[in-house]
């Protein structure tokens, strides 16, 4: 597609323009994208091409996480901004990304050329890949205007396309392994490559100017088609900050409302009126900041609850503004001096509190004395433990209404979704407690758990303003879900993996990531200007920097366990110990209604069967108002409930293996055999070393075959300590010949959360079906919907059914 | 470090008021039983009496109202937390005078003191659960939505959670707060209904110490300097089930003080004070 950049850009802007919805025009023209690839090779399908386009729009979600991080990463690096230190960061995604960077440099080198011509190919290629999923992936009802939009360039742009693909298309065979992590290359190219940008000498840069923190202006210049996570970086860079996961880019929407800025998404598709003003903020404000690594990234989160203090958006009261605001005084002035009277000029000049007053200037000044001797560094911590106290700290409220058109708040936080009628608290929903998170127009929808005694699920609903806040409502659910509760985000949808719904997932780094990436940071702590310094041409943050960082993490090390939390957490969890509950989803419990569920098509992976007949099941019916609605605006005590679904049973598949299954076979019940064959292998490469004990049994006319496979050995946590059951899942789906019931269990282990997916296929069939290339199949397909997790353990249990001749 | 949300159970003062002679025949109740007003007035003396002596708190004696019958239920007409006294519209309407004397003496005690001035708002401070952490508002006979909203809208630092009292009279007749995250529950269907919803509404983690008789569960938790915790409790004259759950309390310093009169009016212990912390100025 870069090939095409100049001319191409113009008639995206156009398309743009003449957008009104933001998202509908940002998938128009990648869809315009894809159709067009899609042309150049399968002129003759002519029907599958709509398909194709709509299915390429998520090219990018078969992608496996570490290669959108890679191109995170790779974008960064003209901008000197992945210091050394970044790179053991990323140990979560280890594994996977061992290979990622070298054959990053490689492809770079070989192809740099080729680069942005082949670039469209490849996005093509992979479509064609995913073919058998595409079918699967439900449309929007946007889509439909989408593809009408985009006809016209279609047809301008095929033949140009259309050569391209031509000429690449042999050597994309061959390179194919690489061509994703080459398509990351192709952003990388638009910044860094001379040769590109002789090449397009159109090349558009923009100036983006962002509000940071404490009030100052930064701006910098951007490729017009740079991703969100390029003007972050720089200006994390600029504000020399490594823990920046807690934080991200706003703008504001045609409607004047503030959204976040997808680091995934290139800048110009998100913003409107090309209005390339943003500001810095904090997205996920830390439980616990004193578990931060860094005083800057700490100042930068004052600076943000300063704000949202002095707003209104946090409320305290009287003495909390006042003891805030002390502290502030402490950080930017130091301690109080009697004679010294610039802090009586400060403190009037400054906003402490939205309804600020002689009254309370007099109070912080009283409250500034007692600091005495405390560094700003301190005084930042002291201001974080108490403002993190407050009960509305780090909510990100939501205007909604109930079914009855009741005025509510939703509150999303760390913990969970909470619910306000004025200032009353009147629900609360934890993470856990919830299974599902969607949104159908304007409709915002949360599934929850059923509780002990309770038989069914129950699906709650919220009336937003209008489907875009729905939406945004929904995206930050997600997010917040994703960074505070999960390990590792959840990886976007593979091919062989049936996605429904949008294909927006958190994509930065979770909590427990950027925690484990900031342990790692080794750099002397960087000294950085207060405001004040600003301000006025007083500064205290010259010399004592380095005992105030020391002052910090004492407090770090010595006052807080920072696996308090997650203990809590897993006590919450003890409720639902030992819960085997059919639910109907997997970890993909965040889903947006917005696809249409009917179109939802057969695929590859059997995994892909049981999220399809899952899909199936009607969507929320719309409320009986009389019955909810009441409950919501009253109390948590009577269970709020939309709509109930019947807890569906397992197939109790351990008690009698694989007979449920085998009872739609073909073949003839005929009278059991004695044959029963155990197979016991101990090793990863089992296969060949088969130690086989056989065993008569009289009765049973059976054949049984236990085949163990064991990986070497998993990470020494292995079974040392029993654990906390977090969740547990249990799916089942039925395909033609192949059964699979997969059991998903969450376990915490001394603070680290183990997932282990134990998957139970049961294939079944004639005999001419050969079984170890079933099982192979299994495996292979168990490997791939699951790149990121190993398998440890394969075990073949094979029950045959002989024809009475051959006993 | 005068921080938000430090030292729950310091208290100072207490704000008490005596037994008017219309209690017997005038007060508010639920049952039909007689009370003995001279027997109610020698337990509240002895009340009292810990208060002051035992413990060492400043006590404030508002004097009697005889045409206040309910006047020595002091609880009701405010809601102190920190510096704040919210003074309450409680929901009985003969028990609105109850206030003036109230906040008269909250003032002189140089507290911010906010008013309730909504007419469809009502509140009683039984129905108010502080936890150290967050308030649950009983919503009751007595307590309306409006009433908790407003005070949400006086403690600002804190989550306010609405808890429906189904039975009982306020929220705190079936519960309170034994220690610093330790909720004292009754064990009756709605008790434990209740506590299951404060559980669910809340982002802290709180123990539980389930008592045999829901009035039993009503109890006053204070951390004092040189006593620690201290817990007043039921005697086992009244509840002696309840009582040996209290014995486990190792770490309390426990006082049983009797009550028998005033429950007959719907007075728990808590009822009949409201503490307060006064910080000396530091330093």
């Amino acid at each position: 597609m870069a090939t095409e950049a100049s001319s191409e850009t113009e008639v995206k802007e156009n398309t743009e323009e003449s957008s009104a919805q933001p998202d509908q025009s940002e998938k128009a023209t990648q869809e315009t994208q894809e159709v067009l690839n899609t042309e150049g090779e399968d002129k003759e399908k002519g029907k599958v091409k709509e398909k194709e386009g709509k299915e390429g729009k998520g090219i990018s979600r078969y992608l496996p996480t570490w290669l959108k991080k890679q191109k995170s990463l790779s974008q960064t690096s003209p901008t000197k901004e992945t210091p050394p230190t970044e790179e053991p960061t990323s140990k979560e995604t280890e594994g996977e990304e061992v290979s990622a960077p070298e054959v990053n440099g490689h492809a770079e080198e070989a192809e740099e050329k080729e680069e942005v011509k082949s670039e469209p190919v490849k996005e093509k290629e992979e479509e064609s890949n995913s073919n058998g999923s595409a079918d699967t992936e439900p449309a929007k009802e946007e889509k439909v205007e989408e593809s009408v939009q985009t006809t016209p360039e279609e047809k301008k742009e095929t033949t140009k396309e259309d050569q391209v693909a031509e000429e690449k298309k042999e050597q994309e065979q061959e390179t194919q392994a690489e061509a994703d992590v080459q398509e990351g290359d192709g952003q990388i190219s638009i910044f860094q490559s001379p040769l590109r940008l002789v090449r397009k000498p159109k090349m558009k840069v923009v100036v983006c100017r962002v509000t940071l923190l404490d009030g100052t202006n930064f701006s910098c210049e951007v490729e017009k088609r740079a991703k969100g996570q390029y003007l972050f970086f720089k200006v994390c860079e600029h504000l020399n900050l490594l823990e920046k996961d807690y934080f991200g880019l706003t703008y504001k929407d045609t409607h004047d409302e503030k959204c976040w800025l997808d680091p995934m998404k290139e800048i110009k598709r998100q913003i409107r009126s090309n209005n390339w003003q943003f500001s810095f903020n904090v997205k996920f404000y830390p439980p616990d900041p004193s578990l931060l690594t860094e005083d800057i990234t700490r100042y930068l989160l004052c600076l943000q609850l300063r704000d949202d203090v002095a707003s209104g958006r946090l409320p305290c009261s009287f003495v909390t503004h006042a003891l805030l605001g002390s502290y502030t005084l402490q950080a930017e002035f130091g301690d109080y001096e009697p004679d010294q009277p610039r802090p009586l000029d400060f403190i009037s000049q400054q906003t402490f509190a939205p309804n600020q007053n002689k009254e309370m200037e007099e109070k912080i000044l009283e409250l500034h004395k007692s600091h005495k001797g405390m560094t700003p560094a301190q005084a930042d911590i002291q201001f974080l433990e108490n403002a993190k106290k407050l009960s509305m700290y780090g909510v990100d409220l939501h205007r909604a209404k109930d079914s009855e058109g009741v005025d509510i708040m939703l509150g999303v936080c760390a913990n969970g979704l909470l619910v306000y009628k004025d200032r009353l608290r009147i629900n609360r929903f934890a993470w856990p407690k919830i299974l599902k998170i969607s949104y159908k127009r304007n409709n915002f929808y949360i599934k929850i758990r059923p509780g002990e005694t309770e038989q069914f699920e129950s699906t709650v609903g919220f009336k937003l303003q209008n489907h875009r806040s729905a939406k945004r409502l929904w995206k930050v659910c997600v997010e917040n879900h994703s960074f505070f509760r999960l390990n590792t985000p959840e990886p976007p949808t593979k091919a062989r993996f049936l996605t429904l719904g949008s294909k927006f997932r958190y994509s930065g780094r979770t909590q427990a990531q950027t925690r484990l990436a900031s342990s790692l940071i080794d750099r002397p702590a960087p000294s950085f200007e207060r405001t004040s310094s600003k301000r006025i041409s007083r500064s205290l943050d010259g010399a004592p920097v380095i005992s105030i960082t020391e002052a910090g993490r004492d407090t770090t090390e010595n006052g807080h366990d920072p696996h308090l939390e997650l203990q809590s957490d897993s006590k919450s969890q003890l409720r639902v110990h030992g819960d085997n509950i059919y639910v109907r989803h997997s970890n993909l419990m965040l889903e947006d209604h917005d696809k249409t569920q009917e179109e939802v098509l057969k695929h590859q992976a059997s995994i892909s069967q049981l999220k399809r007949s899952f899909m199936e099941a009607p969507p929320p019916s719309p409320p009986q108002p009389s019955q909810w609605e009441k409950r919501l605006t009253s109390s948590p005590a009577s269970t709020i409930r939309v709509q109930q679904q019947q807890v569906v049973c397992v197939p109790q598949t351990e008690a009698t293996p694989a007979d449920s299954a085998v009872s739609d076979t073909k073949e003839p019940e005929k009278l059991p055999v004695v044959k029963t064959e155990m197979v016991t292998i101990s090793d990863t490469f089992a296969a060949q070393k088969t130690e086989i004990a056989t065993k008569e049994v009289p009765i049973v006319h059976t054949e049984t075959k236990t085949i163990t496979y064991e990986a070497a050995q998993l990470d020494g946590s292995a079974d040392g300590e029993p654990g906390v059951l977090m969740t547990a899942q249990t799916i089942t789906s039925e395909s033609l010949c192949t059964t699979t019931t997969t059991h998903i269990t969450k376990t915490l282990k001394g603070g680290l959360s183990e997932t282990r997916i134990e998957k139970r296929i049961v294939i079944t069939g004639d005999c001419d079906i050969d079984h170890d290339q079933a099982l192979a199949q299994a495996i292979k397909e168990a490997k791939e919907q699951h790149p990121d997790m190993s398998v440890t353990r394969v075990v073949v249990h094979k029950e045959t059914e002989l024809a009475e001749e051959e006993d | 470090m005068a921080g938000l949300m430090a030292g729950f159970g310091h208290y100072t003062h207490a704000i008490v008021r005596g037994i008017p002679a219309s209690l017997a025949t005038e007060a508010l109740r639920t049952s039909q039983a007689e009370v003995d007003l001279d027997k109610a007035r020698g337990e509240h003396d002895a009340y009292v009496q810990v208060l002051r002596t035992r413990l060492g708190l400043e006590v404030v004696e508002l004097p009697a109202d005889e045409a206040l019958p309910d006047c020595v239920f002091v609880e009701d007409a405010a809601v102190v937390c920190g510096d704040t006294a919210l003074i309450t519209r409680p929901g009985a309407e003969s028990r609105r005078g109850e206030t003036e004397a109230m906040k008269e003496a909250l003032k002189d005690l140089k507290m911010n003191i906010v008013e309730i001035t909504d007419e469809n708002a009502t509140l009683d401070g039984g129905d108010v659960l502080f936890t150290g952490r967050e308030f649950f508002v009983g919503l009751s006979k007595r307590t309306n939505q409006r009433g908790a909203e407003i005070l949400a809208d006086a403690f600002k630092d804190y989550a306010v959670s609405t808890v429906p009292v189904l039975e009982g009279l306020h929220l705190k007749s079936f519960c309170s707060m034994g220690g610093p995250g330790l909720i004292v529950i009754g064990s009756s269907d709605h008790a434990q209904k209740a506590l299951k919803i404060m559980q669910q509404m809340s982002d802290h983690r709180y123990d539980k110490l389930t008592v045999p008789d829901d009035l039993a569960a009503n109890c006053i938790y204070m951390n004092l300097p040189n006593k620690g915790h201290v817990l007043l409790h039921c005697t086992t004259e009244e509840f002696p089930e309840s009582v040996k759950v209290f014995e486990k309390l190792k770490d309390h310093m426990l006082i049983p003080v009797s009550n028998l009169e005033k429950v007959k009016l719907d007075g728990a212990l808590t009822c009949c004070s409201v503490l307060i912390n006064k910080k000396k100025p530091d330093n």
